[in-house]
């Protein structure tokens, strides 16, 4: 049972607090048998006033305080279970949602490349949240509606077995009639989740493409499509509403029956002399009350199995195996930049072999180019560098030490990357330059600035360096960020680069900046460069030219061009105008 | 007052509802009364017949209760459906109806939730306050007034206790309510930080930053923990607090009807009654604070809708159609902004009939902006645009965009065929047409393997990015268009197929606009116009150009072998 394994994990959570748990069901229960008992010293109280001249005044003022007693140890102990439950609740869903984090930032890059950001989101936001809800408070619930029932049927059985048993035996009929409505309703809410899904889906389509609707003057269509489609919902939307509707009033009327009954039956035991009118009172009380732990219990079951559903997509998440580092790293303390790449053979589906017995060996301070049309997979070869991915076969080495054999952070800090794709957070701009050396200096950071060319733009900024980016620096443009991500790679001072020339999402002057900045930083250091501009390409120590994720071509400029390959064409069609 | 615009046609399904409503409530009143009578005058006085009466009319109030709420709900679903129904297709028609500038205001993703979420949280309001709004002060009051009718002394015990179990439910509710916005806005920064650290996973793992983004993470989660926790015992007092109050509220009637039966003036049964009265309104108050949140989130919503109800687009339509023409468009000074700044000043230009015009310039140069004046998606800020010799403003949106074929800079087919989607430019078009507009546009090839007619998903996912792009341009084609604007719409294709639909599109009978950022693209036209910083800075062939704009020199330089600024 999956379930059932689920079920156990999520208790594994709740370990820690155990304690906790354990004193809100004996708060719980402590205050249900108050809230039960409350109604019977009601009852006895008003059995001390018959009638004129028939009040017995000693007693009813005993059980008075005996009433006064009763509720403010029900009062009291509602407000610990509900105090214990929350701090319960709330740090479970704290933890939860830290070993999530914790493991998105341990899992490989490929699960992460291969899920919806969307949905990793929403395991963190929603699905934590249902199971919050569902399980923690479900688990009191169900509790307490147990202890409700128990002690509702033990109060009625003291007091008269017959009408008790009339209370038991009728009042499941109302759970029966509303599970019956809800079956039958439950096709008809599909229905119309079904339409609704559909309507936003066209609405999407629509809105979301206005100018092709303009531009081809299709309004109308759109407002008939859109009738059509709102028509339906209407009609799915009234049958539902109104079935789903049905089963509060037809629960409500099952009770009332009841409560008929047993005042009916119990004015008659009255008269036989088997109750009293306080006794009959208490009964009229706990028939009204009884049907709600079943209700709340029903609800429970549903809570229950959907933070049964969201648990497991966590768990799923925290099931997948993390990054592992090798045992006995090593490190390198004086980078000089040469990379051997030998016989690498790399796929991201095991049926497509993208890179296939790959050589290159990289002399410290040379460059090396990498060129192709957009979308040909240039990033793979970047994955693999920068150990985002693993390779198949074969090995990367630095200096001399496989990467695999180093850790990832020290293998990483070796690099300085740059991508067009510019990432920033939600932070000073000071802070975001000084990203990659926590402890820079503020003349430091404005040196880096001024040799990436970011400094003239950062000062004209309202705060200056102190300026707030929103998130992922939405409010500069895109050549600004870029500058940004330079400045920050300038001061952290890598030994080897990775490095992403602009297309063409850049006006020209900030397009030569950014180029400026890129030759001031390779200078002297290994570099790995995506480049469009054939000034790089010519200059680069050797060229890798990719098309549709594989390595095509490799050699310098001279010897591909002699080749008359892919790269020739390429060339010729890029760079050349007519 | 657009709610009531909405409601209007159902407002007497709403009435009725709430008429039904009302008729329940008052059955409901009316139980504790008859149990009081079977104890005083069944019980009491030994009546055994007076006790059978008072079953049936128990049972009456029970199955005629239970009819009242049936039709009450149908009336309410169907009046508060109906409410939905129509406000969908009034937003949706505001929103036909809108402008690039509204929609760039507005944003697509928050329209779909406001026509989804907002309105169905509206409907269920409307079915709430039919069902709820009607019967909740109903009970209260009925309450107090059946309580009056029993002893009136006593009743006033009722007029000190239900204003202090409304007090305390206000109390709680207005202080938590803030805290719980609170809750929500870190859980805002909660989830963009999660967005942050997945979108920047390569970047924070190259700079080995996971430690610092943890504790980021840490610290936000710990505040809202502490949050949470602070409103949930806040809120954990709702109950005790008003047990407490209403169990007072019944020792005191216990206590003062002890005195009165003792004097003869109470009975037994009344005090049941009474006690049943006081819990009737403990519920209902529940019930009703419940409704007035519904009401705060309801009137967030209600904004939203009104929101999107009450932007307008300020491009009018004029009522003039097309005659013939040689000059076809013409730029008299335009200027136009943006409300983020300007994107065109002052431009000039004029077209002629079955030309060629290539528009280059860098991003932000003002190309797609100046393309988008055309069709009127926006208007210009100043100066005028005319096409075939009319103002652009004189012309029906229709007949106006019936000459123009435009192909825009993201290429989105929509969910249907094929078929379907190339109809779209006209409905009329015959096979034929459709051969001839996939011709052009290099298209044929791919359509012939997989068919007129295979499917075509929503924004035309399930085909690539380059044939998505030929598709539009077939699809601008099929129209059939005197003007034919193409939005760097030929960025995907390769370079081999780009020469290739350029030479096709020679072959039509239109006049042609292309915007790009390639010279290999736009050197062929007739003109080729040069655009910087919203300017144009140069306006001819490709070989004057050369000669004499320093900008268009700069851009075949930077693409060709361009390193002069290269020391």
């Amino acid at each position: 049972m999956k379930n059932k394994n689920t079920l156990k994990r999520l208790l594994s959570f709740i370990k820690d607090y155990k304690i906790l748990l354990y004193m809100a069901l004996l708060c719980s229960a402590i205050n249900i048998i108050f809230t039960l008992w409350t109604p019977v010293l009601i009852g006895q109280a008003i059995d001390q006033m018959i009638g004129k001249h028939e009040v017995h005044f000693m007693i009813l003022y005993k059980k008075i305080a005996m009433i006064i007693f009763s509720v403010i140890m029900t009062s009291l102990f509602s407000y610990l279970v509900m105090r214990l439950s929350n701090t319960m609740t709330y740090n479970i869903t704290r933890d939860f949602r830290k070993a999530l984090f914790k493991q998105y930032h341990q899992l490989p890059l490929k699960f992460i490349d291969a899920s919806s950001h969307g949905d990793l989101m929403s395991r963190m936001i929603a699905d934590i949240d249902l199971i919050s809800d569902g399980l923690l408070q479900g688990f009191t619930n169900l509790f307490a509606g147990i202890m409700t029932i128990i002690g509702t049927i033990v109060f009625m059985l003291m007091i008269n077995v017959k009408i008790a048993l009339i209370v038991i035996i009728l009042t499941p009929l109302s759970l029966a009639v509303s599970s019956i409505i809800a079956t039958k309703t439950y096709k008809y809410f599909q229905e119309q989740l079904k339409i609704r899904g559909e309507l936003s889906g066209f609405v999407e389509e629509m809105i979301g493409n206005q100018k092709v609707v303009k531009a081809f003057s299709h309004e109308e269509e759109n407002k008939e499509n859109f009738n059509e489609i709102n028509h339906r919902l209407f009609i799915s939307g009234v049958k539902s509403q109104f079935l789903g509707a049905l089963i509060n009033p037809t629960t409500r009327v099952v009770n009332s029956i009841v409560y008929g009954s047993v005042c009916i039956f119990g004015a008659f035991s009255v008269l036989g002399g088997g109750l009293t009118i306080g006794a009959l009172s208490s009964f009229l009380t706990y028939a009204n009350q009884y049907t709600k732990p079943f209700n709340d219990i029903s609800n429970v079951f549903t809570q229950l199995e959907t933070a049964l559903a969201c648990a497991d997509r966590v768990f799923n998440i925290l099931d997948e195996q993390p990054l592992v580092e090798c045992p006995h790293p090593k490190t390198i303390e004086n980078p000089r930049g040469s990379i051997h790449i030998e016989d690498v053979t790399f796929s991201y589906k095991e049926d497509q072999e993208l890179i296939k017995d790959f050589n290159l060996h990289v002399h410290p301070g040379q460059t090396i180019a990498i060129v192709g049309p957009t979308g040909c997979g240039k990033t793979t070869l970047i994955n693999l560098l920068m150990r985002f991915y693993e390779p198949r076969l074969g090995s990367i080495s630095i200096d001399g030490i496989n990467i695999q054999d180093m850790t990832r952070k020290d293998m990483r800090s070796l690099y300085g990357m740059v991508l067009q794709d510019t990432w920033l957070f939600k932070g000073t701009i000071k802070d975001n330059i000084a990203f990659g050396k926590e402890d820079a200096t503020l003349e430091e950071i404005i040196e880096a600035s001024k040799k990436a060319h970011a400094h003239g733009f950062i000062e004209k900024l309202k705060d200056g360096y102190n300026a707030m980016l929103s998130e992922e620096g939405a409010n500069l443009s895109n050549g600004q960020r870029q500058l940004l991500c330079i400045a920050r790679i300038m001061l952290a001072n890598p030994p080897m680069l990775i490095l992403d020339e602009a297309t063409s999402s850049i006006d020209t002057r900030t397009e030569r900046q950014i180029q400026d900045a890129f030759d001031t930083m390779m200078k002297g250091r290994t570099t790995f460069i995506v480049a469009h501009r054939l000034s790089t390409i010519q200059k680069a120590n050797q060229i890798v030219v990719m098309k549709e994720g594989h390595i095509v071509e490799q050699g310098t400029h001279e010897q591909l061009l002699k080749q008359n390959g892919f790269y020739h064409t390429l060339y010729y069609s890029q760079f050349d105008t007519e | 007052m657009y709610w009531k615009k909405c409601i209007k046609p159902y407002r007497w399904q709403a009435i009725i509802g709430f008429f039904f409503k009302m008729t329940e409530a008052l059955f409901e009143l009316c139980v504790p009364m008859a149990v009081a009578r079977v104890i005083d005058y069944g019980v009491a006085k030994n009546d055994p017949q007076m006790i059978m009466k008072m079953a049936w009319v128990l049972f009456g109030l029970a199955i005629g209760g239970y009819c009242c709420a049936i039709v009450c709900q149908y009336f309410a679903s169907l009046s508060s459906q109906g409410f939905g129904t129509i406000m969908r297709r009034e937003m949706f028609n505001a929103i036909n109806d809108y402008d690039y500038d509204n929609l760039d205001e507005m944003g697509t993703p928050t329209l779909i939730t406001r026509i989804t979420n907002d309105v169905n949280q509206l409907q269920d309001l409307v079915a709430m306050t039919i069902r709820l709004v009607s019967r909740s002060p109903f009970l209260i009051i009925g309450s107090l007034v059946a309580a009056f009718m029993i002893n009136v002394q006593i009743a006033l015990i009722f007029l000190i206790i239900s204003p202090m179990i409304a007090f305390s439910i206000y109390w709680i509710m207005s202080h938590t309510q803030p805290l719980y916005r609170k809750i929500q806005s870190i859980l805002d920064e909660v989830s963009s930080l999660t967005r942050e650290n997945l979108s920047g996973v390569r970047v924070i793992r190259a700079f080995n930053k996971q430690k610092e983004e943890y504790q980021r993470f840490e610290e936000t989660i710990d505040r809202q923990t502490y949050t949470q926790r602070h409103a949930g015992n806040l809120a954990a007092l709702l109950n005790p607090a008003t047990t407490v109050i209403v169990n007072l509220g019944i020792i005191l009637i216990l206590y003062v009807g002890g005195i009165k039966i003792n004097a003869g003036s109470l009975t037994q049964g009344e005090v049941i009654a009474l006690i049943n009265y006081m819990n009737q309104i403990l519920l209902s108050m529940y019930v009703f604070s419940n409704v007035i949140l519904l009401y705060i989130k309801g009137s967030a919503s209600y904004k939203r809708v009104v929101e999107v109800l009450d932007m307008h687009s300020s491009i009018i339509e004029g009522h003039e159609s097309p005659t013939q023409n040689e000059e076809m468009i013409r730029f008299d000074h335009v200027s136009f902004s943006y409300k983020e700044g300007q994107a065109l000043s002052d431009v000039s230009f004029v077209v002629n009939k079955n030309e060629t015009i290539g528009i280059i310039g860098g991003t932000g140069a003002g190309k797609t902006s100046l393309v988008s004046l055309i069709p009127r998606f926006y208007d210009a800020t100043t100066g005028k645009i005319y096409i075939k010799g009319k103002p652009i403003s004189s012309y029906k949106f229709k007949s106006l965009r019936q000459l123009i074929g435009y192909v825009p800079q993201s290429a989105v087919l929509f969910k249907g065929s094929i078929r379907s989607n190339l109809l779209w430019g006209n409905k009329k078009a015959s096979n034929k047409d459709i051969e001839k507009a996939l011709e052009v546009s290099q298209a044929k090839e791919f359509v012939d393997k997989i068919g007129l007619d295979a499917t075509i998903e929503a924004y035309g996912k399930n085909v690539s990015g380059g044939q998505r792009q030929r598709l539009t341009i077939a699809r601008a084609i099929v129209k059939n268009p005197e003007i034919l604007i193409l939005d760097d719409s030929a960025s995907a294709l390769d370079f081999a197929t780009d020469a290739k639909l350029r030479k096709a599109l020679k072959t039509l009978d239109t006049t042609t606009l292309i915007v790009s950022q390639r010279v290999s693209s736009i050197a062929h036209a007739d003109k080729i116009i040069v655009l910087r910083h919203g300017e144009i800075v140069g306006i001819g062939t490709h070989d004057q150009l050369l000669k004499d704009c320093q900008v268009y020199q700069e851009i075949v330089q930077s693409q060709s072998e361009g390193d002069h600024h290269e020391k």
